[in-house]
């Protein structure tokens, strides 16, 4: 049983197709982690494994069970993005992503554990409680993804699906040890995510290596009618086997990397030692400039909270969840119910979007923010005339202690310092774990231009081998 | 800073009922990001577009075919108070 855990998502599926596991016995030994989670990572674990999920020949993903971040809407399924607001709710339809992936034959496993809304960065934002991070139980998993990111990590779940705005797969990822990506925006449909920020969410995987990310994306990834955002994907995912990598340019974007993104010493060791060993796999490195980087955490903190603001106006006590005071009249009735359905952390965006769209602040805050997103993009572009890749570590510390940023929003936000830019720019970017730091997980992240997908899994899985992370610890 | 009759400007424009306690918190913590936000408006920006979007999709439509919605019953089933085949809400009026 310990040994099945052991396998990877891949591995599970190819030893699943040539017979010597079952599909049954793989859903069920995860079935049996899960429900017995002590990490606070799952809010909802299936009985069974569904009927149709049959013995796992024939499909592409053979019957290896994924969970998925409770804000994706599962038919039958509770689905309340954390929040107290949707207590109960239960989706009459499942999120397109979710459903491509049964259909490519991962049948759910179950929902895990988020801030809610997808707003933080410690997974200490969620109705149901915090998620504890399997490394060390009285720190972080990160977040939002905290759940899917903790589940993967402690062998809960083979693989999971999470969802990124602005850092929230690859900074759990990172202080969780393992694998995250985050799509190039319009890759992945949005269709069933319950939305946070529109023009920012993105779903993806959090997996235990770089070949199974590539999996879950190759299956994900397409136009869906009901979500015109969406793209057709310009070709079919490959999944990684570069061995080194020869004639690739790194650039280290010192405007990031520098004094101003309070990265720790441990985080930045093991970030110079991954620098080496690329460089020894044939890779060059050299400092490049994104000035308007360090801005993008100030302009990421008006454009989500005012498109969170307009976003969750529908949580209103109409049409599903909570009600208060219904016996008042209306708007007492809307007021009451958002203020006992809210959290804090969800009241503060609503309430900093809400400013930045007012009248009289909507040029100096949200408009002023729209066109530094759009230097940030020129700056990527330009960056990547002269580079394959951006680098730099994923998150400036390792999991802190439980409760260490609750009370200063300020000083929590300015977690997500190395992960937003990438997200104003729509690009995608890969989460890999570089080492440990005093014993936690540090992450590595690579992000490239749109659409560069299967180029930067190649390199992440060049550098994966060469790392040679043992992520097993955290499954004891 | 903000004010508190700015905090409880903006509370009624996103229908949240905060509390006392609440309305003093929120005060101070958004005037301590919004002035760390400040800062990007000190960035020369004269002239340059805004982005709205990433992706350069503009007006994506869909042939305009009629296909089946859900049944209504199951819509109303999550509703708090589904009534006469609809959603039922209070008066806007009511004491």
């Amino acid at each position: 049983m310990s040994e099945l855990i052991d396998l990877t998502a891949a591995q599970a599926a190819e030893r699943i197709r040539a017979g010597e596991i079952s599909a049954n016995e793989l859903f069920e030994a995860y079935r049996e982690r899960a429900a017995a989670d002590e990490l606070n990572a799952f809010t909802w674990v299936a009985e069974s494994a569904p009927q149709d999920a049959g013995n796992g020949h024939g499909v592409a993903l053979a019957g290896v069970p994924v969970a998925v971040k409770d804000l994706f809407c599962t038919e039958g399924v509770p689905s309340q993005s954390g929040s107290k607001i949707l207590e109960g709710y239960r989706p009459p339809y499942t999120a397109t992503v979710v459903a491509k992936l049964h259909d490519a034959g991962a049948p759910l496993l179950g929902k895990t554990n988020q801030d809610e809304f997808a707003m933080g960065s410690s997974n200490e934002n969620s109705a149901f409680g915090p998620v504890l991070n399997p490394w060390d139980r009285g720190r972080v998993p990160g977040g939002s993804s905290g759940g899917s990111a903790a589940a993967v990590a402690a062998g809960l779940a083979p693989w999971a699906l999470g969802t990124d705005t602005g850092g929230s797969i690859r900074q759990p990822a990172s202080l969780c040890g393992i694998v995250g990506f985050k799509p190039t925006y319009g890759a992945c449909s949005r269709y069933g995510m319950i939305a946070f920020a529109s023009s920012l969410d993105q779903a993806g995987p959090l997996t235990r290596d770089v070949t199974d990310a590539a999996l879950i994306l190759r299956h994900t990834v397409g136009h869906d009618r009901l979500d015109s955002t969406s793209l057709q994907y310009p070709h079919e995912i490959e999944l990684p086997m570069a061995e080194d990598l020869t004639g690739i340019r790194l650039g280290v974007p010192e405007d990031l990397t520098g004094a101003e993104g309070g990265i720790e010493p441990g985080v930045r060791e093991s970030f110079d030692a991954t620098l080496k060993l690329a460089e020894r796999l044939g890779a060059s490195i050299e400092p490049c400039r994104l000035p308007h980087a360090p801005h993008a955490l100030s302009a990421y903190y008006l454009i989500a909270p005012a498109e969170a603001s307009a976003n969750l106006a529908r949580f209103d006590g109409v049409r599903y969840g909570l009600r208060v005071d219904g016996d008042k009249d209306l708007v007492t009735m809307y007021s009451s119910t958002r203020e006992a359905g809210f959290g804090p952390e969800v009241k503060r965006r609503i309430m900093l979007g809400t400013y930045a769209l007012s009248s009289g602040y909507y040029d100096a805050y949200y408009g002023t923010a729209q066109k530094v997103r759009t230097k940030i993009s020129e700056d990527f572009t330009a960056a990547f005339e002269r580079f394959d890749f951006i680098v730099t570590p994923t998150s400036p510390c390792t999991a802190f202690s439980l409760g260490a940023k609750t009370a200063d929003p300020l000083a929590m936000y300015l977690n997500d310092f190395l992960a937003v830019p990438m997200s104003l720019a729509g690009i995608p970017a890969i989460s890999i774990p570089s080492g440990l730091s005093d014993g936690l997980p540090v992450g590595f992240q690579l992000a490239g231009p749109a659409f560069s997908e299967s180029r930067l899994l190649d390199a992440a899985y060049a550098l994966e081998r060469a790392i040679g992370f043992d992520g097993s610890p955290a499954r004891a | 800073m903000l004010e508190r009759d700015q905090v409880l400007h903006v509370a009624r424009l996103a229908r949240l009922a905060l509390t006392e306690d609440e309305v003093a918190r929120m005060g101070a913590e958004l005037s301590n990001v919004l002035d760390h936000i400040e800062k990007i408006r000190e960035l020369d920006l004269e002239g340059v577009p805004p982005t709205s979007h990433v992706i350069d999709v503009v007006n994506a439509l869909r042939a305009d075919e009629p296909t089946p919605s859900l049944p209504r019953e199951v819509i109303l089933a999550a509703a708090p108070e589904p009534l006469h085949d609809g959603f039922g809400v209070p008066s806007p009026g009511a004491a």
